[in-house]
């Protein structure tokens, strides 16, 4: 596969290709999309918060994750960290109670703006889960099944054929594209829940921990399958596993569970940087105690 | 010296007393007595009926008409059709408005608001009204009410004003066993499907819906074989018995459990033996129904 031509990842950029049509006609001269020293940003946050039925999960965070890039939330449970990545395409829209304050910039448009579809923005920004999710049916329906929605054209074996391969997963799998999805194992699952996530060309995917149920030798497939896909995708993960942010991550965000009065807590950045610096010279105290293992 | 004697007694395993393993031996025993019980009077139910009708059971018993006047050729057919037809149609009307009410209120109802919690409850309620209010209600909105949609005879005793009041009857329960279905495809399926920039409308349709079907399918089959055996709400709305002629849509009907409840009713004994053999045809309707939906259940249910 060549990689895509400009035109198209404005479209994958764009949220919705109508109702947004003032900031696409942007990216289409490419005002927009401002190449700085820190490279561009798919997605900048400001003073976002959220709360669930009143109580903040995750409180005031700004900051910008650029593009094509690996980056990884850590921080002991509670922080938040879940939260803000399922803030990012939407995900929190299911839970009825969950309120976002703060703006989601995705390539400079507001994610949270009253006409976005949650819908359009989930068809650019894909999703992997803590736990895989295959659907129950056979592996090329697995995979056909985000195409076939989104109404894409185009011979659906090619399409199939194509995320399988991106996902390091075709030559395990392409004698039996027809069994039943469940029959894979753990690793494989997760693998396809990634290689579906890519045939609707996502630009962003989002990963929770989707390592987090899978040995180790599976992780290792994933790992190396992130790196094989961020010069294509801006990556974002969310782990517990250290190992894994150093290992694959360029930029790392750390955060903390502050203790408030009446035991109260509420998630906050602490620090994000270059994964190097998170890892061996952070600035923040509480950064150093978390990554060398002290706490959480 | 006391010290050693805890020390030994703590690796002594004590025997059971035989109080303890008689008390076990006598509450085992009284469980099965009960169970005993109840099987031996459905035993008896069964070998009794079978005892009486199976000498009438026949093709031409299935093929003729009922007969007050000649029981030795009286049989069936108008009351196993009216009870076909009914099933059928009563699966037509419960199916789609059951599932469809199960989707709104598990994909799209707020539980936090008043209405919601309420219809819950009522549900809940209206499958334990006993039926024959839903008869009393089948009569004055459905045969004598205004109501006569499409005008296909409901408005008059019919089999399909029949079917509907059947279909209100075993409607709550269509509701409540399609919603445990639904309930048991886990959220990660429809995050899964969300995350791909499905619509809720398409998650549902195309991902909640098949994985609830083979539940969906077996509380209908259930649902139906309540339905078949009802007969007061079926006599409120004016079902026939020693029907001469063949149900029709908007035509007076009878059914099996009717024409078993008026068998038994006439003076002449052998009447009770025609009972008796209609009994077993409707029973061996039932033990179909139910084997399909446990069939259905063992094959098709999704392991999640």
């Amino acid at each position: 596969m060549e990689r895509t031509t400009p035109a198209r990842d404005d479209a994958r950029n764009d949220v919705s290709t109508r109702d947004l049509s003032p900031r696409a006609g942007e990216h289409a001269d490419g005002s927009a999309a401002k190449p700085d020293a820190e490279g561009t940003a798919v997605f900048r946050l400001e003073g976002v918060s959220v709360a669930y039925g009143g109580v903040t999960a995750v409180d005031e965070v700004t900051f910008a994750l650029r593009e094509h890039e690996i980056t990884a939330f850590i921080g002991p449970s509670g922080c938040g960290k879940s939260t803000l990545i399922r803030c990012l395409n939407r995900m929190n829209d299911l839970i009825p109670s969950a309120s976002v304050h703060g703006s989601v910039l995705y390539h400079d448009q507001d994610l949270y703006a009253d006409d976005v579809d949650p819908v359009q923005v989930r068809k650019r920004i894909g999703m992997v889960f803590q736990k895989p999710n295959p659907f129950p049916k056979s592996i090329f329906e697995n995979i056909a099944f985000g195409p076939r929605v989104l109404g894409m054209k185009g011979d659906m074996s090619e399409i199939v054929e194509g995320a399988l391969r991106k996902a390091a997963l075709w030559d395990e799998v392409k004698d039996r594209l027809k069994t039943n999805a469940f029959g894979m194992s753990g690793g494989q699952q997760q693998r396809l829940c990634i290689a579906r996530t890519m045939a609707i060309e996502p630009d962003v995917i989002l990963m929770d921990e989707p390592c987090s149920a899978l040995d180790p030798i599976s992780t290792g497939a994933i790992e190396e399958l992130m790196l094989d896909l961020k010069d294509r995708y801006s990556i974002i993960i969310v782990t517990h596993n250290m190992q894994q942010a150093a290992r694959v991550s360029d930029r790392t965000a750390f955060f903390n569970v502050d203790k408030l009065e009446a035991g109260k807590r509420v998630g906050k950045l602490v620090e994000f940087a270059a994964t190097e610096k998170i890892f061996t010279t952070p600035d923040d105290k509480r950064t150093e105690a978390y990554v060398t293992g002290k706490f959480g | 010296m006391a010290v050693a004697e805890t020390d030994i007694a703590r690796k002594v395993v004590q025997r059971a007393s035989s109080g303890e393993r008689s008390r076990d031996l006598l509450f085992r025993s009284s469980l099965m007595l009960c169970l005993f019980i109840a099987v031996i009077f459905l035993g008896v139910l069964l070998v009794d009926v079978a005892a009486d009708g199976v000498g009438f059971l026949s093709l031409e018993f299935l093929t003729s008409f009922p007969s007050r006047i000649d029981p030795q050729s009286s049989g069936i057919q108008s009351a196993l059709l009216g009870t076909l037809y009914l099933m059928g149609l009563c699966a037509l009307f419960i199916v789609p408005i059951g599932v469809a009410s199960a989707v709104y209120l598990e994909e799209y109802a707020d539980n936090e608001r008043w209405y919601n919690r309420l219809i819950e409850v009522n549900i809940q309620n209206l499958a334990s009204v006993p039926s024959v209010v839903y008869g009393i209600l089948g009569l004055a909105f459905i045969v004598r009410g205004p109501i006569d949609i499409f005008g296909l005879g409901v408005g008059q005793p019919t089999l399909l004003a029949g079917a509907l009041t059947l279909g209100l009857l075993v409607l709550p329960v269509v509701i409540i066993v399609s919603r445990e279905a639904i309930r048991a495809v886990p959220p990660s399926i429809r995050e899964g499907s969300l995350a791909l920039g499905a619509t809720q409308w398409q998650t549902i349709w195309k991902q909640v819906l098949p994985g609830a079907l083979p539940g969906v399918a077996t509380g209908v089959i259930l649902a139906l074989s309540r339905a078949i055996g009802e007969t007061a709400p079926l006599i409120l709305v004016g079902a026939a018995a020693f029907q001469r002629f063949n149900p029709t849509l908007d035509g007076q009907f009878s059914a099996l459990p009717i024409q078993i409840f008026n068998n038994v009713g006439e003076p002449a004994g052998v009447f009770r033996d025609l009972a008796a053999a209609t009994i077993i045809v409707l029973l061996v309707i039932l033990l179909l129904m139910n084997s399909a939906a446990i069939m259905l259940r063992n094959r098709y249910e999704q392991k999640w």
